[in-house]
């Protein structure tokens, strides 16, 4: 199997003016930043939750707390082969009660990393509201998961894979389809 | 590549990845203990046999609570309330417990290598929690837990075990992890428990016999519980050992100023510490249990917790294949 580009789909350029409007939508619908708080799920849910609440802090003047969820003890494809997920640390320094969380990741698909996200945030507490920000959606759920903010929405065919790389992990910045070819 | 572990049956095998994968996969399981809600799905519909044929409280209880807080059940079997009381041998009995179809089992026995011996002979991955005197390697792996985090790392620290080194399966699992970290190692006690040949368990490591001089520029204390019911004969008075011996106050200023103090319980107060000591700052003895359960957590999940159908490797993960 390999696995080639087809296309790019969002330039560096394009990334950043898609964060810059998803942080401004997330402000403008929930009424202000108060009781505000980012969730980034790892991994690259991360660096772009701390670029949301960068921008917020730019334009908004408010500080949005941001915390980093690692999902692997909650998901619910462990089976008995292949490699073991390594568990990472999830740091959310503040208390969920009662906040208006955003969780963040980069890609939507199946929507199984979202519903792991959810379970491991209502271990910390309740929530009053827990939306969900992505930058791609590339369709194909099979859970009844939808994003209030999304990036761009992309038409894939479940052979292709969404690649998001940001120069925080992958050291390039943009995004690719690729497929995965016999 | 990281050699996967199938079972823990003591430090003395595992290379100084190996522990430090386990130690380091044990950080989000600490972080874990401090939730409102300790309960995970991760392990649910796995079932943990605990096989205790000598008698345990504390390792029992921390074992099955981070079971537990994984998801998982837990059958238990107790050597008071057990067939082993009617003359079944250790293999039938475990093989009786192996047909209940448990995903791995936790083993402590008065025999050393019988977790081992059962191992040889199981499908699924074997625990040790604690074999005669030979090893203990949740406890080991639990004091090399709570060292790396008050004293930042293993390496080049200056650890010494006083007490019954000789009857003690904690300092053995304890010595054969530490050394493989460089770790300068004092074993001290009477003579009879620490005598001259345990200086070839491990490079970097010294016998003393004088408490004072075992002290001096130690960076951790590792007390060990003085064992009535593994010595047959009262081989020393109390009085003896305490005058000798007994982490005190006083002595205690021997070692560094902000040496740590470790030691597995169940204490006995006033005979190998003194409670000023047990109860002080320098003291780690209650962070030790909660990070038992995170090790012992780390390791139920790396031994009886699956890997994902399509886990991508670590290093190069792509959102799509863990979404």
């Amino acid at each position: 199997m390999r696995v080639v580009e087809k296309r790019q789909l969002l330039s560096a350029e394009e990334i950043g003016r898609t964060l810059s409007r998803l942080a401004h939508e997330i402000v403008e619908n929930s009424g202000g930043a108060k009781d505000l708080a980012l969730i980034g799920v790892r991994r690259r849910g991360v660096p772009l939750s701390e670029r949301l609440a960068k921008q917020i802090r730019d334009f908004a003047k408010a500080d949005v707390p941001v915390g980093t969820l690692d999902i692997t003890l909650y998901r619910d494809d462990l089976s008995t082969i292949g490699q073991q997920p390594v568990v990472q640390s999830t740091q959310i320094d503040f208390p969920v009660d009662d906040r208006d969380l955003v969780i963040v990741d980069d890609v939507l698909y199946t929507g199984r990393t979202i519903r792991a996200a959810m379970n491991g945030l209502f271990d910390l507490g309740r929530p009053r509201r827990i939306r969900l920000c992505v930058l791609i959606d590339r369709g194909h759920r099979e859970l009844p998961v939808e994003a209030s903010f999304i990036g761009r929405t992309v038409q894939t065919s479940d052979t292709e894979i969404v690649e998001v790389r940001l120069q925080e992990i992958d050291g390039e910045e943009r995004v690719v389809l690729v497929d995965r070819v016999p | 590549m990281l050699q996967r572990l199938s079972h823990l049956l003591g430090t003395e095998a595992l290379t100084s990845e190996q522990i430090a994968f386990i130690l380091d996969q044990a950080k989000p399981f600490q972080e874990f203990q401090r939730h409102p809600l300790k309960k995970l799905a991760t392990l649910r519909g796995k079932t943990v046999a605990m096989a205790f044929f000598e008698s345990s409280t504390r390792t029992r209880i921390s074992f099955t609570t981070a079971a537990a807080r994984l998801g998982a059940d837990t059958m238990a079997l107790q050597a008071e309330s057990s067939s082993l009381k009617k003359g079944e041998s250790l293999l039938d009995t475990v093989r009786t417990l192996e047909a209940m179809r448990p995903d791995g089992i936790v083993i402590r026995h008065a025999s050393s290598g019988a977790p081992d011996f059962v191992a040889r002979r199981l499908e699924i991955p074997v625990v040790n929690a604690g074999d005669g005197t030979h090893e203990h390697p949740t406890q080991a792996l639990l004091d090399a837990l709570t060292i790396r985090d008050r004293k930042g790392k293993l390496e080049g620290r200056n650890v010494t075990i006083l007490g019954d080194i000789l009857h003690s399966r904690v300092a053995r699992s304890n010595i054969h992890l530490l050394s493989k970290f460089g770790v300068r190692i004092t074993l001290c006690g009477p003579a009879m428990w620490v005598p001259r040949e345990l200086e070839r368990l491990a490079a970097n490591l010294r016998v003393v016999h004088r408490v004072e001089e075992a002290l001096d520029g130690a960076d951790v204390v590792m007390v060990l519980r003085v064992q009535t019911e593994r010595i047959h004969e009262p081989a020393l008075a109390p009085d003896e050992y305490i005058a000798g011996y007994q982490l005190t106050p006083a002595r205690l200023r021997l070692a560094q100023p902000d040496a740590l103090v470790l030691h597995p319980g169940p204490i006995v107060r006033g005979l190998e510490i003194d409670s000023a000591v047990a109860d002080g700052p320098q003291s780690g003895v209650l962070e030790q249990v909660t990070n038992g359960l995170a090790i012992r957590m780390a390791l139920l999940y790396h031994l009886i917790g699956g890997a994902a159908a399509d886990a991508p490797h670590p290093a190069k993960d792509r959102s799509n294949a863990s979404d």
